[in-house]
C-alpha cells in the first residue's frame, strides 16, 4: 500500500530557508550551518547590504551599488524605505519634506512614490532589497532560494507586517515567518545556554526603537512584554545634526540647501561619518565640499550629547513601561542585550545602564546579531534546530469600534500569539443583510485615537427581525502578529463569508499584479515559474504525509479514510509532472481536505503526549 | 475547532487555585507539541490545527494563570454572569466620590485630598475583598457546591466595581 510514497522524487535535500533582517538603513542575510548561524556577504564581499534603492532607466541598482545615486540622482533614490511601510500620506506628512523623492496622488492608504515616470509602493522598493539578498544567498549557497523568515520590529503593526509579507511575495519569497527583532537577537546570543533568567533586549535600529524582556527556560524564549516607538532611531539623530549644518551654511554661504537633494545627501553622509567617529573619539570636524565651496564644523561629543539627548531619553519611558507590563522591578533582570547600531553611541549604553543598573551584552556585532537570529528561527522552522522555541506576544490590543466611537478591547497587548477571541453579532434593525466590524489596534479608549486596520464586512446576512442573526466572529492573531477573522453563523453552523477592507496596504489582487510585473518576473516565463512553485507545494505535502503516516495517529484513521488520502494521493501523484500549475493546485487542495481529520487526530495525540507522566 | 474546556486542555481539574509553577510546565511542555513552529514542514492541514490548537493553549494559559480570570472562566461556565450594578453598600460612598470628580473636573482642586483619601479607603477596600476571595477560594476547591459560587460572583463584582473606581480615581488625579 505505502509503495506509492516510495517514489523517487530525485536528490532534494531539502531547500535551505535563510533568515532576513531587511532594516532601515542596511539589511542582512544569514543561513545556519552545521557550526551555527553565518551571514552571508554580497559580491563586494560587504556583510550589509545598504537598504538603498535606485530606479534608472535599465535595471534598478540595489544596496551598495546604489550609494553614489544618492548623490547623484537623489529624487530616484529611496533610503529608509522602511519607516514608510504599511503607512498613509498623513503618517508621513512631517518627515515627507525630508525625503528627496515626492509622493504620488492617491497616497492615502498606501504610499506611492514617484520615481521618474513611474510609481511604487513601499513594499515593491522593499521587494528589490529582498530579492538582492535572495541573490546573494543564491550565489553563496550554490541553490535556489525560496524560502525566508523575515525580521520586523515587535513594535509593527498589523499593516507593516502585512507589508513586510507582500514585499516577501513580490520577490519570489515564501516568507514561513515574520519574527521581532528583539526576540530574534535574543537567539542570536545564546543565553538558553548560559542560564535560565530574565534579559531585556534593547533595540535601536536606525528608524524604529524596540525594547522586548523575556523570560528564558530551558530552551523556550518566553516574551513577557514588549513596548517601542516605531519612529525612533539613528535617523532622528542624524536629522538633528543635518538641521544644524543647513541652517550653518545658510548663514555662512546664504544659500539655502534643503532643497537640494544632491547637497542633502551628501551633508547627510557626513554628519552620519561624524555620528560615527564621535562614539570612539571625543570631536569630530564634520565637514562639507559643494560646488567649489567648503563648510567645517567641529563638533565634541559633549555638544552631540547635549543635542540628542531627548532622542535618547524618548527610548527611556517604552523601557519603564515595558518592565511595569512584564510584572517585574528593574532589578529581576538578569542580563540585558544590545542591539541596533545607533546602541554604538556611549550616550545610549549610558542610559541603558543607569536604567537596568546592569552593564549589557555587547560581545555580537549590534548590526549583524539580528540577521543571525533570523537565521537560528529559520533553523528551527526547518526542523534543524530542535531545542529552542520562541512564544512571541502582539505588541498593540486588538479592539473593535462600538457605538460612540468606543473601543473595546477583545486581545491585550503582550498576549501570547497566536492567540484569539470570540465576539458574537447581531442586526439592529430588522431585515438587515450586512454588518460591518470595525478593527483597531492600539491602547487608546477611542476609535479616532487608535490606528484602524480594517473594516470587516459580514455579507449576506438572512434577513430576521433585528436582534435574531447571530453571527460568530472569530479573530485570530497568527505567530507573525498578523490578523485573519472566520465568522459563522451559530444558528446554521455554516461559515459565513467575511470581505476584508484594509485600512492601509495592498488587496491580494494588487500584490498579484505586482508579481506579476516584477523585474524577475519579466525575465523569465511566469506560467513556468508558477509550474515550478506548484510542484515546489506538492513536494512539500507529499513529504509531511510520509512523515504523518508514520505517525501514531495514522492508525487511528479508519480505512475509508485512508482510502480517500491513497485516492488523492495517486491523483496529485499523477498530475505531478503535468505543466499545468492551477490542475497541480487543485490536487493538493484536494490531498489536503482529505488530511483535515488526520492533521486534528495528530494535534489531540500531541496534546496527550505533552500531558503524559503529569498528575491529573 | 471549538473551544475545550481550559481546565481539561491542561489536563487538570477544574479548581479555582492552582498551582502556578506546574501549569507554567503544562504551558511549556504543550507548546513544544502544539506551537507553529514545530509544524512549519507539515501539510496546510497540519499547519492550521497547529495554529488553531496553540492559539487556545495561550488563550486557556492567559485565563488560568491569573486567579480572577480564571474564576470568571469558571463562573461564566456554571451560568453565573458578571452584574455591573454598584454594591448595595457602597452607594453611599460612591455618591460623594462622584461629587467630589465633578468639582474637580469643574477646576476645584480642594477636593484633591478628598480624592485621594477616597482612593486609598477603595484600595484598601481591594486588599479586604481579594483576602475573602482567596478563603471563598479554598472553600470552593475542598468542596465544589455550586451555591458557593453565588457567593463568589458577589464577591468578584465588588471587585471589578472597586478597581474600577480606583482607575476612575486615578485617571482624574494623574490624567
Amino acid at each position: 500500500m505505502s509503495s506509492v510514497l516510495q517514489i523517487d522524487f530525485g536528490d532534494r535535500t531539502p531547500e535551505p530557508v535563510v533568515g532576513i533582517d531587511l532594516g532601515t538603513t542596511n539589511s542582512l542575510v544569514a543561513f545556519m550551518d552545521l557550526t551555527g548561524p553565518k551571514v552571508i556577504p554580497g559580491e563586494d564581499g560587504d556583510h550589509l547590504v545598504l537598504s538603498v534603492v535606485h530606479i534608472g532607466e535599465g535595471a534598478p541598482l540595489v544596496g551598495n551599488a546604489a550609494r553614489q545615486m544618492l548623490i547623484d540622482d537623489p529624487e530616484r533614490t529611496v533610503y529608509s524605505v522602511k519607516r514608510l511601510m504599511g503607512r498613509g500620506l498623513a503618517d508621513v506628512a512631517q518627515e515627507a519634506g525630508l525625503f528627496p523623492f515626492r509622493f504620488a496622488e492617491g497616497s492615502e492608504s498606501v504610499l506611492r512614490l514617484r520615481l521618474g515616470d513611474r510609481t511604487f509602493t513601499p513594499p515593491e522598493i522593499s521587494a528589490l532589497i529582498l530579492l538582492q539578498l535572495k541573490r546573494n544567498a543564491e550565489a553563496c549557497l550554490g541553490r535556489p532560494v525560496t524560502r525566508a523568515v523575515v525580521t520586523v520590529p515587535a513594535y509593527f503593526n498589523d499593516a507593516q507586517r502585512q507589508a513586510t509579507k507582500d514585499a516577501g511575495r513580490i520577490a519570489g519569497l515564501d516568507v514561513l515567518r515574520l519574527v521581532n527583532e528583539p526576540t530574534a537577537a535574543s537567539l542570536a546570543y545564546g543565553l538558553d545556554k548560559r542560564q535560565d533568567g530574565i534579559i531585556a533586549v534593547y533595540d535601536l535600529g536606525g528608524g524604529t526603537f524596540d525594547i522586548s524582556i523575556l523570560k528564558i527556560r530551558e530552551g523556550i524564549f518566553e516574551v513577557l512584554a514588549t513596548n517601542g516607538d516605531t519612529h525612533l532611531g539613528g535617523d532622528d539623530i542624524d536629522n538633528r545634526l543635518l538641521r544644524i549644518a543647513l541652517e550653518d551654511i545658510q548663514s555662512e554661504w546664504g544659500q539655502d540647501l534643503s532643497h537640494n537633494g544632491s547637497a542633502v545627501q551628501l551633508l547627510r553622509r557626513a554628519v552620519i561619518e561624524t555620528k560615527e567617529q564621535l562614539s570612539f573619539v571625543p570631536r569630530v570636524t564634520m565637514h562639507l565640499e559643494y560646488q567649489g565651496r567648503s563648510y567645517q564644523r567641529e563638533i565634541a561629543r559633549e555638544q552631540f550629547e547635549a543635542l540628542v539627548r531627548d532622542i535618547v531619553d524618548r527610548t527611556l519611558t517604552p523601557c519603564r513601561n515595558c518592565i511595569q507590563d512584564a510584572g517585574l522591578t528593574a532589578e529581576q533582570i538578569d542580563e540585558v542585550v544590545l542591539v541596533g547600531g545607533s546602541t554604538r553611541i556611549p550616550l545610549v549604553r549610558q542610559a541603558v545602564e543607569i536604567l537596568f543598573r546592569a552593564r549589557p551584552h555587547t560581545e555580537l556585532n549590534p548590526e549583524e546579531v539580528v540577521a543571525m537570529g533570523a537565521a537560528v528561527q529559520a533553523g528551527i522552522l526547518a526542523g534543524e534546530v530542535q531545542d529552542k522555541l520562541l512564544l512571541d506576544v502582539t505588541p498593540l490590543s486588538l479592539g473593535i469600534e462600538n457605538m460612540g466611537g468606543v473601543v473595546s478591547k477583545i486581545i491585550h497587548r503582550n498576549s501570547t500569539i497566536p492567540a484569539s477571541a470570540t465576539e458574537v453579532f447581531t442586526t439592529a434593525v430588522d431585515g438587515q443583510r450586512n454588518v460591518l466590524i470595525h478593527v483597531v489596534q492600539g491602547e487608546r479608549e477611542l476609535v479616532k485615537d487608535c490606528r484602524s486596520l480594517a473594516r470587516f464586512d459580514l455579507k449576506d446576512i438572512e434577513p430576521l427581525p433585528a436582534g435574531a442573526p447571530r453571527i460568530e466572529v472569530r479573530f485570530l492573531i497568527d505567530a507573525n502578529g498578523i490578523l485573519s477573522v472566520t465568522a459563522r453563523d451559530q444558528r446554521t453552523g455554516k461559515e459565513h463569508s467575511v470581505e476584508v477592507k484594509p485600512s492601509y496596504g495592498l488587496t491580494d489582487e494588487q500584490v498579484e499584479a505586482m508579481i506579476r510585473d516584477s523585474f524577475e518576473r519579466a525575465e523569465e516565463d511566469f506560467a513556468a515559474r508558477q509550474t515550478r512553485e506548484a510542484r515546489l507545494e506538492a513536494d512539500t505535502i507529499l513529504a509531511a504525509l510520509e512523515k504523518a503516516r508514520a505517525h501514531a495517529a495514522w492508525l487511528e484513521m479508519a480505512e475509508p479514510e485512508k482510502a480517500a488520502i491513497e485516492q488523492a494521493l495517486n491523483e496529485l501523484l499523477t498530475v505531478y509532472c503535468s505543466d499545468d500549475h492551477v490542475l497541480i493546485r487543485a490536487h493538493i487542495e484536494k490531498l489536503n481536505q482529505a488530511t483535515l481529520r488526520l492533521a486534528e487526530v495528530m494535534m489531540n495525540t500531541a496534546v496527550r503526549t505533552a500531558l503524559k507522566g503529569t498528575k491529573v | 475547532m471549538d473551544a475545550p474546556d481550559y481546565f481539561q486542555f491542561f489536563g487538570l481539574e477544574a479548581r479555582l487555585s492552582i498551582d502556578l509553577p506546574d501549569l507554567e510546565n503544562r504551558f511549556y511542555r504543550l507548546s513544544r507539541q502544539l506551537h507553529p513552529d514545530r509544524h512549519a514542514q507539515a501539510a496546510p492541514s497540519e499547519r492550521e490545527r497547529s495554529l488553531e490548537a496553540s492559539a487556545i493553549l495561550n488563550d486557556a494559559y492567559r485565563t488560568l494563570r491569573d486567579p480572577v480570570a480564571r474564576a470568571e472562566y469558571l463562573l461564566k461556565q456554571q451560568g453565573f454572569e458578571q452584574s455591573k450594578q454598584a454594591p448595595a453598600e457602597l452607594l453611599d460612598e460612591v455618591f460623594d466620590l462622584n461629587l467630589a470628580l465633578e468639582e474637580l473636573r469643574g477646576g476645584d482642586v480642594s477636593v484633591r485630598s478628598r480624592l485621594e483619601a477616597a482612593r486609598e479607603r477603595f484600595l484598601a477596600l481591594l486588599q479586604e475583598t481579594d483576602a475573602g476571595l482567596e478563603g471563598l477560594f479554598g472553600a470552593y476547591d475542598r468542596s465544589p457546591a455550586p451555591a458557593a459560587l453565588g457567593e463568589i460572583r458577589a464577591a468578584l463584582n465588588r471587585r471589578k466595581y472597586i478597581s474600577n473606581l480606583v482607575q476612575q480615581v486615578e485617571s482624574e488625579l494623574n490624567p
